[in-house]
């Protein structure tokens, strides 16, 4: 028996398919399903394309499958571009009246969803919810399971939303019943209540409001909007302060500002919005300010592909800035990453009075996870050598030995806090003599003698008889981890080696790791391979073979298992 | 008691000997001392050029940042802990030039920082090119056929709705202490653009210039009328007006925040248990 159900949404944007999509992760989640979402969207607001894929699997599952057991098409431009994808015995469902197309195939299934919506729920923009309704009857889900959905989805717009929704649903689940049609729904483990299935953004948000984040500055920007939204709601009610801004080059030098005061701060921002804040970066290495700093790459140059994928900015997070100064750079797996790392984030940049950046990407930022329930009384807030003094002495950049100076902060006591970004002596005033210049420029890299043994290592998997490892970073874990089980299972076992942390490097953990099979096979979203470079540069270590993926979208386990057999020779 | 003794910094100064940014040092420190504010109560803001050293040149708290970037740094300091009394200063090149988006939206926002501008008409710092509001034709080495046709700060800011509007002069002292005392006073954002002489880079807009042409306003105008405000604004030439220019009462934008109804940000304990609700949602 299978032990997975894949179903795709597909339909124009403003059709609501990432509504149903919700309503069909939530419900597969509740039924004691890991689910795993994503969604594919263009850079518009009406028309065009969009799918909603939801995977559902009896085991942890941080992947997409191109093969899908239900195809749910809102139009008939889904049909065209999805049909395809579809298992063998799979259905794709379509309503007749809208999408004038008759089928002469046994894969589809007319559901006349919009006369269902008129007809029994009297709203017709109660279409998707008797789509949803009408795609879990075909899997023979327990109705009161998409009820206890809907009311949780729908119950902030009051009761009678609700009901109208579960009468949409149950139009959708019982003509679905009668059709006579029929797909297998693996057996899930009675409901994991535990369980939270969010975005990588969602995670990454509950862990800035753990970590104690109290200010974040922002200027919308995709995919990171959601990050802004999510902390501007909740923040109203935990003590979080959203400030959209006039522009990225505001909401850093904010940020800062309110790091500088004493707040743990954040912004979150793409490539383009990220190189407007790259100067400010620079200001808080310089005056030693802590910052949490968001970047959700997606494909560029420039405005590249706004609603898609890619991970071509790690030298760019890794390098931003003019001049040096220390920083850490964690690139999160998953969402129950996301969740820690930025939690990890907001005490190192405190420890060390330095930024820190997550880099994320569409592909992580925007799908959804299935993961346990965060613990939060493990959150443990280290918020380094603050001090509360009236010393008329008191110098906030003082040299020491670890570079760390103790960090009082303004109107806290009658010291005074005094800092800038012209090079500066121990008290915070400018200055020009070199002397000064070199204790202030060893100071502050002195710092990361000590970052370097808080540095979170490379995960690495060894497979009995592996040739080959594959190696990876960010967001492309799941796919990559996922591949090597289906090579396993092919009789080819590989290793598998996962940074999380790029910055500072885990080279003696990379290298070792490295040493562990004949091949070394990065596999990453950009072009040039920056992984390999980094690689290299780091440990002298030279990789074998690159799996690059640049069209901006993401890898699934069964592409790198193929263009593995493909591209690389000697297999 | 608060003295000026207080204000005294012992840190070198690099100003040309002249400048008109030492009236404007001796009217902060007056304006501070009549506050009754300690230096350890108060934050200073500023950017880069000649101007924005000032900090240096007295005492309190100082974040000297980046370029044209000191509202937005201001703001964030400010909400972080709206117990300090947050004072911006920039020169005509960082607050009308580099800076100025940040202007626009700060004014609009009203967040309760009082910003000061040392407008001398020319960059200092970087020896003498031309600026946002320098004179029509001014010639520079970076403007050879003359610079182009200067911004009206004060319009601008009057364009954004902002709650308080003053302009003073680097040479009248006590004068310019009042206008800064009733910037830090007023109850949201207050811009002060001060004349300042450049003694070194500026042969037109001199200290014996500005005397010819300014004049204070007195009690017969009205600083709530921004129709009155608008033409004030707009009066350069033989007379320049000097004095408070426009001021209306409007929300405060961190007063807004629910955020801050309690205790600042800065004195709120970091729980992370306080979040578990929201895990709920998932």
């Amino acid at each position: 028996m299978a032990s997975e159900f894949n179903i795709m949404v597909g339909g124009e944007a403003g059709q609501g398919v990432q509504s149903v999509g919700a309503i069909l992760a939530g419900s597969l989640g509740r039924a004691g399903f890991y689910v795993f979402a994503d969604q594919d969207y263009e850079s518009r607001v009406r028309g065009g394309h969009n799918f909603f894929r939801v995977r559902a699997k009896t085991d942890n599952v941080q992947s997409i499958s191109p093969a899908i057991d239900l195809l749910l098409a809102l139009n008939k431009e889904t049909i065209d571009l999805h049909e395809k994808e579809l298992k063998s015995g799979g259905i794709a469902v379509y309503d007749a009246e809208e999408t004038k197309f008759s089928p002469d195939k046994g894969i589809f299934l007319h559901i006349p969803l919009l006369k269902l919506a008129v007809e029994k729920a009297g709203n017709k923009l109660m279409v998707n919810t008797v789509a949803a309704g009408a795609a879990l009857g075909l899997a023979g889900l327990d109705f009161e399971i998409l009820s206890a959905v809907l009311a949780k989805e729908y119950g902030r717009h009051g009761e009678q939303t609700v009901k109208d929704n579960v009468t949409a649903a149950r139009a959708g689940y019982d003509f679905a019943l009668s059709s006579g049609r029929k797909l297998t729904l693996p057996r899930a483990q009675p409901a994991q209540n535990s369980n939270l299935i969010l975005s990588g953004n969602e995670a990454l948000c509950l862990g800035a409001m753990a970590a104690g984040c109290k200010f974040v500055a922002g200027y919308p920007m995709t995919p990171s909007s959601a990050i802004l939204e999510y902390i501007a709601d909740k923040g109203r009610e935990y003590g979080t302060v959203m400030i959209h801004v006039e522009d990225e080059i505001a909401a850093m030098n904010m940020a800062v500002g309110a790091g500088y005061a004493g707040v743990r701060s954040m912004v979150a921002t793409s490539g383009g919005g990220f190189a407007l804040m790259v100067e400010g970066l620079a200001l808080a290495g310089m005056t030693e300010t802590p910052v949490v700093v968001v970047l959700g790459q997606r494909p560029g140059p420039a405005t590249g592909l706004p609603t898609r994928t890619e991970q071509a900015e790690l030298f760019f997070a890794l390098h931003a800035g003019h001049g040096e100064f220390p920083r850490a750079v964690f690139a999160p797996a998953d969402a129950a990453d996301a969740f820690n790392a930025t939690v990890k984030a907001f005490n190192l940049a405190e420890k060390y009075q330095t930024p820190v950046l997550i880099l994320t990407d569409n592909h992580l930022a925007t799908s959804y996870y299935t993961v346990d329930r965060f613990d939060l009384s493990r959150v443990k807030i280290d918020r380094g050598n603050l001090v509360y003094t009236d010393d008329p002495n008191y110098k906030r950049h003082l040299v020491t030995d670890s570079g760390i100076s103790p960090r009082a902060l303004p109107g806290q006591g009658r010291a005074l806090v005094v800092t800038d970004s012209d090079e500066h002596d121990e008290a915070g005033h400018m200055i020009e003599d070199a002397a000064t210049r070199k204790a202030q420029v060893g100071k502050r890299l002195r710092k990361l003698n000590e970052l370097k043994h808080e540095i979170t290592e490379p995960e690495f998997h060894k497979a009995d008889g592996a040739g080959v490892t594959l190696v990876g970073w960010g967001s492309t874990y799941g796919a990559i981890f996922e591949a090597a089980a289906l090579l396993k299972e092919d009789g080819k076992p590989v290793n598998t080696l996962h940074f999380c942390q790029l910055w500072p490097f885990p080279a003696e953990a990379a290298a070792a790791a490295l040493g562990q099979a004949a091949k070394n096979i990065v596999v990453e979203g950009n072009a040039t391979s920056q992984l390999s470079a980094l690689i290299k540069r780091e440990t002298g270590k030279q990789v074998n073979n690159a799996i690059l993926k640049f069209d901006g979208r993401p890898f699934s386990p069964e592409e790198i298992v193929e263009r593995l057999r493909k591209e690389v020779e000697a297999w | 008691m608060v003295t000026l003794q207080d204000y005294e910094s012992k840190v070198p100064n690099a100003w040309c000997p002249g400048c008109g940014n030492f009236g404007i040092l001796r009217a902060v420190k007056k304006a501070l001392v009549e506050l009754e504010l300690e230096p350890w109560q108060v934050l200073f803001v500023s950017g880069i050029g000649q101007a924005p050293k000032l900090p240096h040149y007295t005492r309190g708290n100082v974040f000297n940042g980046l370029h044209g970037r000191t509202l937005p740094a201001a703001t964030g300091a400010k909400v972080a802990n709206r117990d300090l009394v947050v004072i911006g200063i920039d020169g005509d090149g960082g607050a009308y030039g580099e800076g100025v988006q940040h202007l626009l939206a700060t004014a609009r926002r009203n967040v309760n920082l009082t910003y000061l501008v040392h407008n001398n008409q020319v960059y200092g710092l970087t020896k003498g090119q031309a600026s946002p509001t320098s004179e029509l034709g001014f010639i520079t080495k970076t403007t050879p056929l003359g610079a182009i046709q200067p911004l009206n700060p004060l319009m601008l800011a009057l364009a954004s709705d902002l709650s308080f509007l003053a302009r003073g002069f680097a040479a009248e002292i006590d004068h310019l202490a009042g206008l800064i005392k009733a910037g830090i006073q007023h109850h949201g954002f207050a811009l002060v653009d001060i004349l300042q002489p450049c003694v070194s880079f500026n042969r037109v807009n001199t200290f014996a210039w500005y005397k010819q042409r300014v004049y204070k306003l007195d009690e017969s105008y009205n600083p709530a009328d921004k129709a009155a405000a608008l033409l004030k604004a707009q009066e350069w030439g033989d007379k320049i007006p000097i004095g408070v220019i426009y001021k209306q009462e409007r929300a405060v934008y961190e007063e807004t925040l629910p955020q801050l109804k309690d205790l600042p940000l800065l004195k709120q304990p970091i729980e992370p248990t306080k979040i578990e609700k929201l895990m709920d949602e998932f």
